[in-house]
């Protein structure tokens, strides 16, 4: 319990210290927000006001200890381009952000977990040597280009699944389906195959460890030998590249956003820095930098939980 | 019958011979003691013998013959008798020849094994319950429940203070003699006719070693297991064994009872062992050792392969022709053309035949 607190505590320090370089954004890029927001509609007696309005014209420190005030409320200012609040606006692009993340990672584990497994235990066969280098293939793939070679067998030509495009989960699961599989299935092999060669070598490397062979001293099944003294072990390792994996997916993976016309956090940052719409750039990077705190949260979580050495060693 | 026989057993890797028909048995409630240096091949005789080592990795021959079982309370005489001198077996069972799931069904029920570092050979994520009990519910079709129970009072056999606690432990949280003793309750959980002991204490403290030893010593007393004890430290081998193999290049050089093998060993590579053993108070501080290193199992000599080494080489047979193990005395087997007969009593006819 005690390690679960610290763990926590020393994530929400880590996510105040995101607050404070969000906040430096602002303040350190060129251009004074409120003119952009303005454009060609400058008038000296309205950027006074709006000015003070939002705030820019009080001392740096006032304004941080603000800007946290209202961020804990769930107030994370007003879209420069829009006029909506920041919050509604993210928490609108969430749910297509998070869904494609967890779909795309399911297609990665789906995809790693037993190929990865099966290229170890077959190691130095022809099978191994295949998965290795179709697996080096998806590392190096571009992800625009597999989806454009997606897009142009399962829509082009085959005409199975929409080219584009997304409708919510709660709304119609199986056109969300049907929507994301092709953006899922260009994350999820690319993360699929990185996870394939970690997972690989993991497995490779347990299945040496002594204490295999004492549990083959021990006349297990080979199915108990492999379930509980080497997949359980190999997978400790695995857990952190998968956490990382998933985290990038959530931070927005903006390429695919794009080419699949996805309207999650990644397409909503690169618009908003392209208005230079600083509230909406601020709040996406807090709301990404928490996520990812908390994947890493929940991965540290789960290390402790199958490996009763780590409590120890923090 | 012996509880444990390794007949001609031959072991090859690639193009490394590691063994080169070696053979020995143990008897039930006996010690055996195999000595060598490291690459002599005394792990891989028990290892091969099991199947934890064998094919496609490697190429096996020969005969690893486990005896009846001692609980089962057979007499010698009988219908026994006749049956070994027809049946090469005598009612045991070739592990070689058998299949895997047969051989499996075989290690941690009958044949119990305990490796050399205590803190590596048990798995770092599970629990010491888990590890006790899973081979009872394996063979013994125990209940969690009831393996629970068996592995409580295992843990206390073994001499863990405060089983209940150590149960629900993890390797780490344990000192390296407490997991050795965990390893030798796993061992003999399914009270097995062998246990055999790969270099059990070689990781440890000395003050703990000896404990371990002790700690085996009486439980193959009360439990009558035949023990195989592995180990590069004649000494430790001389204060357990009731009889010694020694072990080089892949074959038996030297092979008596202990006493003789101590008091009249002949191997020049025996001589070696026990000149290079660490004793206490040897002033100096040096450690006496044997020049050289073991042959290369790719590419072995033509005449003896211990003739690089060698103190005594004085045949011209020796850089030939390799010697055969012959006895020196009744039960005592000497490979060497150099060795001389320690007492000169003359070879029995029905011994060399």
């Amino acid at each position: 319990m005690a390690f679960v607190l610290r763990r926590v505590g020393h994530s929400l320090v880590v996510l105040l210290g995101v607050t404070v370089v969000v906040f430096a954004l602002v303040h350190l890029v060129p251009g004074d927000p409120v003119r952009i927001a303005m454009g060609t509609r400058y008038d000296p007696d309205v950027y006074a006001a709006l000015r003070e309005a939002s705030g820019l014209d009080r001392p740096l420190l006032e304004q941080y200890v603000a800007y946290l005030g209202s961020a804990l409320t769930g107030d994370l200012g007003v879209s420069f381009r829009s006029g909506e609040p920041v919050t509604t606006i993210l928490l609108s692009r969430l749910p297509a952000t998070v869904s494609l993340a967890v779909a795309g990672l399911v297609v990665a584990l789906v995809v790693a977990f037993p190929l990865g497994v099966y290229s170890a235990l077959h190691h130095g066969k022809a099978s191994d040597v295949i998965v290795r280098i179709v697996s080096q293939v998806g590392v190096s793939v571009p992800d625009f280009w597999m989806a454009m070679l997606l897009i142009l067998l399962f829509s082009s030509t085959l005409g199975w699944l929409p080219p584009s495009g997304y409708v919510p989960l709660t709304e119609d699961p199986v056109e969300w389906a049907r929507r994301v599989a092709m953006p899922a299935v260009t994350l999820g092999l690319v993360a699929g195959s990185i996870m394939t060669r970690y997972i690989r070598s993991s497995v490779l490397e347990v299945l040496g460890a002594d204490h295999v062979r004492t549990a083959e001293s021990k006349g297990l099944r080979e199915r108990v030998v492999l379930g509980r003294h080497v997949v359980r072990n190999a997978l400790v390792p695995v857990l952190t590249i998968v956490g990382v994996q998933l985290a990038t997916m959530l931070g927005g993976v903006i390429v695919v956003e794009v080419v699949f016309a996805w309207p999650g956090l990644g397409r909503l940052v690169l618009d908003a820095v392209a208005a230079r719409d600083y509230p909406v750039v601020q709040g996406a990077v807090l709301l990404v930098a928490a996520m990812f705190l908390l994947v890493n949260l929940v991965v540290d979580l789960l290390y402790a939980r199958v490996d009763p050495r780590i409590k120890v060693s923090r | 019958m012996p509880a444990l026989s390794v007949q001609d057993l031959h072991v090859r890797i690639k193009d490394a011979q590691i063994l080169r028909g070696v053979s020995w048995s143990v008897e039930h409630g006996q010690t055996l003691g195999i000595v060598g240096e490291s690459g002599s091949g005394k792990s891989m005789t028990v290892l091969a013998a099991t199947g934890l080592v064998g094919p496609p990795l490697a190429q096996v021959t020969g005969r690893a013959v486990l005896g009846a079982p001692h609980s089962s309370g057979r007499s010698s005489g009988g219908p026994d008798g006749p049956a070994s001198a027809t049946l090469p077996d005598g009612g045991g069972q070739d592990l070689l020849t058998l299949s895997p799931a047969g051989r499996r069904a075989v290690r941690g029920r009958r044949i119990g094994f305990v490796f050399q570092d205590p803190a590596t050979s048990l798995n770092p994520i599970l629990d010491v319950e888990r590890q006790l009990t899973e081979g009872l519910e394996e063979h013994l079709g125990m209940t969690r429940r009831a393996a629970r129970g068996r592995a409580l009072e295992l843990l206390e056999m073994v001499g863990i203070p405060d089983p209940e606690r150590r149960l629900r432990a993890y390797p780490h949280e344990l000192s390296g003699g407490m997991r050795q003793r965990v390893m030798i309750a796993i061992a003999l959980s399914c009270d097995p006719d062998v246990l055999i002991a790969d270099e059990a204490t070689t990781a440890l403290d000395v003050t703990i070693q000896a404990q371990i030893i002790d700690a085996v010593r009486d439980l193959q007393e009360r439990l009558g297991t035949a023990v195989v004890w592995i180990s590069h430290d004649l000494g430790v081998v001389g204060g357990l064994a009731d009889e010694v193999v020694v072990l080089y290049g892949g074959q038996v050089v030297e092979q008596a009872d202990v006493l003789t093998l101590f008091a009249q060993r002949s191997h020049p590579y025996t001589e070696g062992l026990f000149a290079s053993r660490p004793r206490l108070g040897s002033a100096g501080g040096h450690l006496t050792t044997i020049p050289g290193s073991p042959p290369d199992p790719r590419s072995l000599p033509a005449g003896c392969v211990f003739y690089d080494r060698c103190t005594l080489r004085s045949d011209p047979r020796c850089a030939t022709h390799r010697p055969e193990l012959v006895p020196l005395a009744p039960g005592h087997l000497v490979r060497s053309f150099c060795a001389t007969p320690v007492r000169d009593a003359p070879l029995d006819p029905e011994e060399t035949a």
